[in-house]
């Protein structure tokens, strides 16, 4: 893989995000409503407020205008003001950030650490009671919404048996020990909603990649030779297999940013996906930008490290 | 009881030949409320008894956590760019008043050493001037003394336009001069009988002077205390995540004694009112919830745990049907429902008296509202003194179809009624909201009874509150014949709220369906009576005028009130808490404390 193959997709990177934020931009500008709307239905607040307001946040330039203020503003390392909190958009998504990384990337962690070892498992002996359980179990995961999970573990966990918090707070007061342990306590819950979820699509994913290897010559070659199974495993087969996991593993990365609305709204928990739809309901433009062009250009940029990972692991894969 | 055998009375308890035990009790004989009662005495100078403080804790401080649960969390605490109840109440945990409304409507002093009364010599007869007396020795968070300069920095920080502050409609056409360090006047440019609006109550916040001298007008978005507020409340400001989370800790030097209660407070926002009910009344991870729209049978279901209990309080908001006026689908002029037409068939005083008695405010308050809404036919019935009991509520399909047959409406073939060959055919529209489509199930079905059909429409929420102008369904332009959903009154004086029906105030293309009056009802009488309390002094009258125009809208079937839409909070049994429907959730936090 050379170098030039790198600095060109680099170079490419730079018109697609630009047609994103052009795109993002121009339906956020089309979308019905305004931040200022609740001020119109309020008899107690007088028309020409709601008219300074938007002179004074450029709402009545044209669209194009307010785009270029938008892009040169960024260029700067400026994200933009919120109309709702007044304040910038980057202090917002900075103070939603770390809850964010912290239980969605444990989420990760947990759906990549059931996934891998049950799908390796259970494609080593494919049809055996292991599989059957284990193909059911990835079934009923992945079909069951998490708003549903969330509440049947809210009304177990927090209501019948009274175990855990079921409403996630970022400030806890506790020091030492207590600190970590009050942390853990909350994001179980949220943690295994989404980790489950994630992880029962991903079983699915590692056995049919583990199948398709396990059958290949070369294997047949290692197990005659008389390696042990298990190293015949780990060393020929799984490592072979993860390749494509690698890949759909790093096009998942955006979503540790973005969050997860659905479980977030849940269970409270104070991420990025609980500010963009909050955002999102209050007309809140300049928030909304900010979050989905993060999450745009987190995605060209997983797209590129999964590319070039692609080649490493796999030398056959040449690019040009 | 008249108004004139009411002012004899007062005039006993003046005289002292009447308790005022004696008036409260004759005055519940006829259906007013000890609160209302004793408004009455107020407003026409006898000092009202003040009401016990029921404060147990006798130290400051020790009671640990509060931990309070909003379901829209505070986006910003700056109280004069609050727009929605949830920034009011963030920014009301660091902020004071002057005064604040308490749960009958009257005047608690907050800042304020008293009230301004005529006796006291806070209020000026011809009705220009209001006195306020400061509480002295207080101070700001930061150590600073608060004092008149504040009060008067406020008015010109709120009226200025290029501020933009959300509560300029309070500021901008008074007069505010300080006369000594703890005095400060307010003039009115003609007499006004509702002078508690500036500095009381939730436009009423006071931000100090020496942190927001420098971001007056078009700076007033770079002040660095609007995230940070500084205040006088009970608790200071600690940290603050827009949407997620505002946290306090005691204020060591709050300026009443023994108080606050709690070490610290927080609160939380996020998640669905469902599911906050449950954090208080099942779980009891949180002490307060607020807001909880939520159907009563789920909140009974709640409370049964025994963790908190559901407290209702009565305000304003009421759930309303509104039959037009006007003629919805003809247009006039490129605007339909204009002022030029006359509805062709709700024109007929006949047919608005057969709906009315086909709505079943009963059935509707029993099978859906329940404890959350209590079945009222008024407009108008917060505070107590205010309601009128003039209008009983009327359900009966029989009569409503003697009347509409005796009028000339003869149903067809298909069952519906009609006269000159115009049928009884309404489109009713209102949100979508599951309580209003039972609701609209409800009238519908009664109508069909009387053979009147009923289309229903239902919008969604976000369209149907909007003020897009180029957006058919919303509900000030009203292009339909019946329409229903919840007006809310935020100040315990109805001035604003009986907008609803004076010819001026008429939602038109004209005005850009701005105006308040939605029915677009002409009454010479209605206006007259408006008029009449803008300028009256006397509350006694004024109360009588209101409670007029009221049963004038009502007994013309301008409107029907359906049920009135109280305050529904959770707490936790311990909590002890008064909440007011006239002020934010939390206006008296500093008297909060639990039970040992």
């Amino acid at each position: 893989m050379s170098r030039q193959y790198v600095i060109r997709k680099l170079l490419i990177m730079i018109p697609s995000l630009l047609g994103i934020s052009v795109v993002l931009f121009s339906l956020l500008a089309l979308a019905p409503g305004d931040p200022f709307d609740e001020l119109a239905t309020n008899p107690a607040v007088p028309p020409e407020v709601r008219a300074a307001l938007r002179a004074k946040f450029g709402l009545d330039d044209p669209v194009w205008m307010r785009y270029w203020h938008w892009l040169t503003a960024l260029m700067q390392g400026d994200w933009g003001f919120s109309f709702v909190s007044r304040m910038d958009v980057s202090t917002l998504i900075m103070q939603r950030l770390p809850v964010t990384l912290v239980v969605i990337g444990a989420s990760q962690i947990l759906a990549i650490a059931v996934a891998i070892p049950v799908g390796v498992l259970a494609a080593t002996r494919p049809y055996s009671l292991f599989d059957q359980i284990a193909n059911t179990f990835a079934f009923i995961g992945f079909s069951l919404p998490t708003f549903f999970t969330g509440l049947v573990l809210i009304l177990v966990f927090s209501i019948q048996l009274d175990w855990l918090p079921f409403v996630y707070r970022a400030d806890i007061s506790a020091t030492g020990w207590q600190f970590y342990w009050e942390h853990i306590k909350q994001s179980i819950m949220p943690v295994m909603v989404l980790g489950l979820f994630q992880g029962a699509a991903l079983v699915r994913f590692v056995r049919s990649s583990v199948l398709d290897v396990i059958r290949l010559d070369y294997v047949t070659t290692a197990r005659s030779k008389g390696i042990g199974e298990r190293k015949v495993i780990t060393r020929h087969v799984v490592r072979n297999a993860l390749i494509p996991v690698v890949t759909l593993v790093a096009l998942q990365m955006p979503i540790v940013f973005s969050g997860a609305v659905v479980t977030e709204q849940i269970f409270r928990v104070p991420g990025i996906g609980s500010l963009l739809i909050t955002s999102m309901l209050s007309n809140d433009t300049p928030v909304v930008m900010g979050v989905t062009f993060v999450s745009a250009c987190l995605v060209v940029i997983f797209n590129l490290i999964a590319d070039i990972l692609y080649g490493w692991l796999d030398p056959r894969i040449a690019y040009r | 009881m008249k108004e004139r055998d009411l002012r004899g009375l007062i005039g006993k308890v003046k005289a002292g030949k009447l308790s005022r035990r004696g008036f409260v009790q004759a005055m519940m004989a006829v259906g007013i409320g000890a609160p209302a009662a004793s408004q009455i005495l107020l407003s026409s100078g006898v000092a009202m008894a003040q009401s016990p403080s029921t404060y147990k804790p006798t130290k400051r401080g020790g009671g640990g956590p509060l931990k309070l649960l909003w379901w829209q969390g505070p986006t910003l605490l700056n109280p004069h760019f609050a727009v929605g109840t949830k920034d009011q109440d963030g920014s009301r945990l660091f902020y004071e008043p002057l005064a604040a409304w308490d749960p009958d409507g009257n005047l608690k002093p907050k800042l304020a050493a008293e009230i301004p009364t005529k006796e006291n010599g806070g209020l000026s007869a011809d009705g220009l001037t209001v006195t306020w007396k400061l509480k002295q020795g207080v101070t700001w968070h930061d150590g600073k003394p608060f004092t008149a300069d504040d009060v008067v920095f406020n008015w010109e920080y709120a009226k200025d336009p290029a501020t933009a502050a959300y509560t300029i409609a309070s500021y901008q056409d008074v007069m505010v001069a300080k006369v000594d360090q703890y005095t400060v006047t307010v003039k009115f440019k003609k007499p006004t009988p509702f002078w508690a609006d500036a500095f009381v109550g939730t436009r009423g916040m006071l931000i100090p002077k020496h942190l927001f001298a420098d971001y007056i007008g078009a700076k007033s978005r770079d002040a660095p205390t609007n995230l940070k507020p500084v205040g006088t409340g009970p608790y200071m400001f600690k940290d603050f995540k827009p949407g997620d989370l505002v946290t306090g800790v005691m204020n060591p030097n709050y300026h009443q004694a023994n108080k606050p209660y709690f070490d610290t407070v927080e609160l939380k926002g996020g998640g669905d009112a469902v599911s906050a009910a449950r954090a208080v009344l099942q779980t009891g991870e949180f002490d307060f919830a607020w807001n909880l729209q939520v159907e009563d049978e789920i909140l009974s279901r709640l409370e049964k745990g025994g963790k908190g209990n559901v407290s209702v309080t009565p305000g304003g908001s009421i759930e309303f049907l509104l039959m037009n006026t006007t003629d919805p689908w003809t247009e006039v002029d490129g605007e339909r429902a204009s002022l030029k037409t006359k509805h062709p068939t709700l024109s007929d005083p006949e047919v608005r008296k057969a709906m009315a008695l086909l709505v079943d405010n009963k059935s509707i308050q029993d099978h859906i509202y329940g404890r959350t809404g209590p079945a009222t036919r008024n407009f108008l019935y917060g505070p107590a003194r205010f309601e009128s009991k003039n209008n009983p509520i009327e359900f009966n399909v029989d009569k409503a179809n003697d009347i509409l047959e005796k009028a000339g409406w003869k149903k067809g073939a298909d069952g519906i009624r009609a006269k000159d060959g115009k049928k009884l055919k309404f489109v009713y529209q209102t949100s979508i909201n599951q309580p209003r489509q039972k609701t609209q199930a409800i009238i519908k079905q009664a109508a069909q009874k009387a053979g009147i059909d009923i289309e229903l429409k239902s919008v969604t929420a976000s369209v149907f509150f909007s003020s897009d102008v180029a957006n058919p369904d919303t509900y000030t332009k009203f292009y339909c014949d019946l329409e229903m959903y919840t007006t809310t009154m935020g100040q315990p004086d109805p001035g604003t709220h009986m907008l609803q029906f004076v010819s001026w105030e008429a939602a038109t293309k004209e005005n850009k369906w701005q105006g308040r009056n939605i029915t677009r009802w002409q009454s010479p009488e209605a206006d007259k009576l408006y008029r009449e309390t803008e300028a009256e002094l006397d509350p006694v009258k004024r109360v009588a005028s209101f409670i007029k125009l009221n049963d004038l809208a009502i007994q013309n079937q301008v409107v029907i009130g359906i049920v009135q839409r109280p305050g529904v909070a959770a707490r936790t049994v311990k909590l002890n808490c008064t909440i007011s429907g006239w002020d934010n959730n939390t206006w008296d936090l500093s008297d909060w404390f639990k039970d040992a």
